[in-house]
């Protein structure tokens, strides 16, 4: 008994981790040094020493690199941008500036002074807010309360709702401080967060992709809100991947490209197209030039496949189609976090749409049939995620084959599992695709990440199934394992079957996929054949600019 | 901060040195609390281990008294393998007695053969059906089965006591709350050994006991629906890959646990009460708990230590009878060694780590990339 009450407060702390660290704010009790020196309006940024100036960041994480010898400079009342695809070391980057980590080399100034930034508490004393993409609050208390938390002690109550209604109307935030968190939706608890940033009178905020939890009404608002607190001297750090946002909100952008500052320009004199190549970058092998085999059959065929927000912070399906055809890859390109997750469940078949023909395999209705029933059908499934999705880190490897092949006869006999058979079939896996085991059959959280993704991979293509899903198939995996599952997934398709991957990694869809789609907030573009396509024409869809958007995509 | 590490590989000799630490400690600390109190230790100690066990019809005893543990405990292994929390066993049982008292009281004539199926099958019914309570309220509108089905205890206590003192009292019984006696064929008899005779009250149920143990381990290890039950324990979302149902989990192991939680209470009253009455259970479902969780979840260890907590349980009675013990003192005692082996327990799966709040901080807010 007590085991699992420890489980479920472990549990607890682990989900909240920034309640845990509100919580954590509040009882060190600080105060704040309240560094309001506001100079009113904003000079041509030009002849003022800059806000904070980063020079020279390097951050290593083992033998990668997420920041090379990044620069940045921002300016009192700025609105700046940093631009990048995931991995491009935007996170890294904000996360050394308020604090969450250290940089290995390179010096920071902040209003020209030389500074080390030693925690996020201390970045706020300093006067840098942060506002997360995945903020949590506590759902059962009010917007006050919630605030209260995270500001040091000696504040009443009354008097922090007064100051909140005041902020909240002269910024136009639209905050009601003795609302109930529960009863608000996502944008309005996002501008609580805010405000809580707010209140501590930060020089610069920095927000991590903040619209890409809310409707487009509620990023104009939030673009206006921002605009205001521009206005009145506060600096704005706008993470994002999204080119037409920058273009509308920004004035300058840096863009970030695996760890290296590949440039700082003004938004007014760039287009969404010299952004977009900015930050995808002209790669060897530019242009590609995998033709699929002519006229393969339609193998899988989705129409119009639509998901509502699984929960808060998803991204909903809208009105999905295409056709994967017999031998050929199509790569599903895009950001992560644009729907990518949301998409394979549904493909998996563990969310299920309510309506009847959506998803047609062989022109069968399978829109309703389970993850076994599919895979029965022929089709094999590789989610993104190894540990906890694809396999269970605390069973062996044979029983995570079993995962994947239960229903399809062999190991399981009248519901009695053979456990000889169940272990060669894993050891013929292990074999086939050179999957290093530490014994004869390890827990699957003894393997490497890269091991472990040979194995998911594998155990699916061991089947020879007629249809392959894939999401992130060589994410976190070492350049060996990674070429070895793109020409297992090249040779797959080449007998004939189709592969569908879904992959942020752009690099690795021009260089496998015979046709590219595009999923940007939950649309899908159309697939164009891969021949003949440019990254710049993907980096666009990919940021969701009009430029790059098709008649009916 | 103060953090609980899963171990990722335990050693074996960890494991068996687990449960020995764990022993040794409660015979350390309660010699201690026993000299304490003015008793002599060593033969404090001797009533609760060896007394009980010293002669060969107590043996017989001692498994009569884990018979209900082991039942229950058997089936509950699914339900906390599967993450489900059933805490309610104790009303599941009541159930259980109640559904097989219907069929021995209200058909009295029937054969012995016919009997003793229809009322195992009664109890497995009776218990069923109070375990899909909580399982449907939670798969149905997510409620939390540690409460119902706890309150759903208090409930079953209510209903029998009502039955008994009601609708099914005999009315030869002088107005004392107590059904008629069970007739023979409802009885479950004592085991007459070979050469031995009787041991003690050794009756058949331990052997259907020791069967349901073995059975549960073989369905746990061997068959793909104790596969489904560990998948959705161990990762839900890998278990929903595999294209395993939650709520069909969800719904089988409390009824598979209700199910024998019901055949423990219609063994109990068939094989030492021969009757119903208010009280035909020794907390025997709460019991059974830890008796789950001292066999570390695993079936073929719920004999061990269904057989241990018996022993904890006839040891106070005999420390309490030989040396004027009071009762309160001898649960004291049981406690430490429970707390003991769990503890043992929590020790062999988690390594402690102490962070200072600082770093804990950072290392929680930076996990996000």
């Amino acid at each position: 008994m007590p085991l699992f009450f420890f489980e479920q407060v472990l549990t607890v702390a682990a989900r909240r981790p920034h309640l845990s660290e509100a919580f954590m704010t509040a009882r060190s009790r600080t105060k704040t040094s309240k560094n309001s020196a506001k100079k009113a309006g904003v000079a041509a940024p030009t002849h003022q020493t800059p806000l904070l100036n980063a020079s020279g960041f390097v951050k290593r994480f083992g033998n990668f690199t997420a920041n090379d010898d990044v620069s940045f400079s921002i300016y009192e009342g700025e609105i700046h941008a940093l631009l990048g695809e995931n991995g491009a070391g935007k996170s890294t980057f904000v996360k050394m500036v308020y604090g969450l980590m250290q940089p290995d080399s390179g010096a920071l100034e902040w209003r020209g002074q030389p500074v080390t930034i030693n925690g996020p508490q201390h970045a706020r004393e300093m006067g840098i807010g942060m506002v997360f993409q995945h903020f949590s609050l506590f759902q059962a208390l009010t917007v006050a309360e919630n605030i209260q938390l995270a500001l040091p002690a000696g504040e009443s109550l009354s008097g922090l709702s007064d100051r909140v209604r005041r902020m909240s109307a002269e910024y136009g935030i639209g905050v009601d401080p003795d609302a109930r968190v529960h009863n608000l939706s996502v944008g309005q608890q996002q501008r609580v967060e805010i405000m809580r940033c707010l209140l501590q009178n930060p020089s610069l905020l920095i927000m991590d992709e903040p619209t890409s939890v809310l409707t487009p009404q509620e990023t104009d608002q939030l673009f206006d809100v921002l605009r205001r607190f521009s206005d009145s001297g506060v600096a704005i750090l706008f993470i994002s991947h999204k080119l037409d946002e920058i273009l509308a909100l920004t004035s300058r952008a840096t863009v970030l490209r695996r760890g290296i500052n590949v440039g700082t320009v003004d938004t007014d004199t760039r287009s969404a197209r010299q952004l977009a190549e900015m930050m995808v970058g002209e790669m060897v092998g530019d242009v590609a030039c995998n033709t699929a085999p002519a006229d393969g059959d339609v193998l899988l065929e989705i129409s119009h496949l639509s998901r509502p927000r699984p929960t808060q912070f998803a991204t909903p399906l809208r009105k999905i189609s295409m056709q994967a055809r017999r031998g050929e890859i199509l790569a599903i390109a895009g950001i992560a976090g644009n729907g990518q997750d949301e998409l394979m469940e549904a493909l998996i078949g563990e969310w299920r749409a309510g309506l009847d023909g959506i998803i047609f395999l062989k022109g069968l209705d399978i829109t309703h049939a389970g993850p076994a029933v599919r895979r029965n059908a022929g089709i094999g499934f590789v989610p993104e995620e190894r540990n906890g999705h694809a396999a269970v880190p605390t069973m062996s490897l044979a029983e995570n084959n079993l995962l994947t092949s239960h229903s399809l006869g062999g190991a399981v006999k009248n519901g009695v599992i053979d456990d000889d058979a169940m272990r060669q079939a894993a050891a013929d896996v292990a074999t086939a695709f050179d999957v290093r085991l530490p014994n004869e059959n390890p827990l699957a959280s003894a393997l490497s990440g890269g091991n472990l993704q040979k194995f998911v991979v594998g155990r699916e293509i061991a089947k020879s199934p007629e249809l392959l899903i894939v999401s992130q198939p060589t994410w976190g995996v070492d350049v060996g394992a990674a070429m070895f599952i793109r020409s297992a997934m090249l040779e797959l398709a080449a007998k004939g079957s189709a592969v569908v991957m879904i992959s942020q990694d752009l690099e690795e869809v021009f260089m496998i996929a015979h046709r590219i789609a595009v999923l940007y907030n939950g649309h899908l573009s159309a697939a164009m054949d891969a021949t003949g396509l440019t990254a710049e024409k993907v980096g666009l869809l990919m940021g969701g600019s009009a430029a790059g958007r098709g008649p009916d995509a | 901060m103060i953090s609980l590490i899963p171990r990722k590989d335990i050693p074996l000799a960890l494991t068996v040195m687990t449960p020995i630490i764990a022993i040794a400690l409660t015979l350390i600390v309660g010699a201690i609390i026993f000299a304490t109190l003015g008793y002599d230790p060593l033969q404090a100690l001797y009533q609760f281990f060896i007394a009980p066990v010293s002669r060969p019809d107590q043996i017989g005893d001692l498994f009569v008294k884990a018979c209900p543990l082991i039942i229950i405990a058997s089936g509950l292994v699914f339900c906390f393998r599967a993450n489900v929390w059933n805490i309610g066993a104790e009303g599941q049982l009541i159930l259980g007695a109640v559904f097989s008292g219907y069929v021995a009281l209200t058909f009295p004539g029937l054969p012995g053969w016919a009997m003793m199926p229809l009322m195992v099958i009664a109890s497995m019914l009776g218990g069923l059906l109070w375990a899909m309570i909580p399982a449907l309220l939670k798969t149905r509108f997510n409620t939390n089965e540690i409460l119902v089905s706890l309150m759903l205890t208090y409930v079953a206590a209510l209903l029998i006591d009502w039955i008994v003192r009601g609708p099914w009292r005999d009315p030869m019984s002088f107005g004392f709350p107590l059904t008629k006696m069970y007739e023979d064929a409802a009885l479950i008899s004592r085991i007459e050994l070979p050469g031995i005779g009787y041991l003690g009250q050794l009756h058949w149920g331990v052997v259907g006991a020791l069967l349901m143990a073995v059975g549960a381990w073989f369905v746990l290890s061997r068959m793909l629906v104790g596969f489904q039950v560990k998948v959705m324990g161990a990762a839900p979302r890998a278990g929903r890959f595999a294209g395993f149902s939650p709520s069909f989990v969800t719904v089988m192991v409390l009824g598979i646990s209700g199910a024998a939680a019901g055949v423990a209470g219609m063994v109990e009253v068939s094989a030492n009460i021969d009757q119903l009455q208010p009280d035909i259970s020794f907390g025997y479902g709460f019991t059974a708990i830890i008796v789950t969780f001292l066999a570390r979840l695993n079936p073929l260890a719920v004999i061990g230590a269904g057989l241990v907590v018996a022993l904890a349980e006839l040891g106070g009675d005999s420390a309490q009878i030989a040396l004027g013990m009071p009762k309160v003192v001898t649960g004291v005692f049981k406690g430490i060694l429970l707390f003991m082996l769990l503890a043992g327990e929590t020790f062999n799966r988690f390594r402690f780590e102490i962070r200072l709040p600082r770093s804990a901080a950072v290392k929680l807010t930076g996990g996000q990339n």
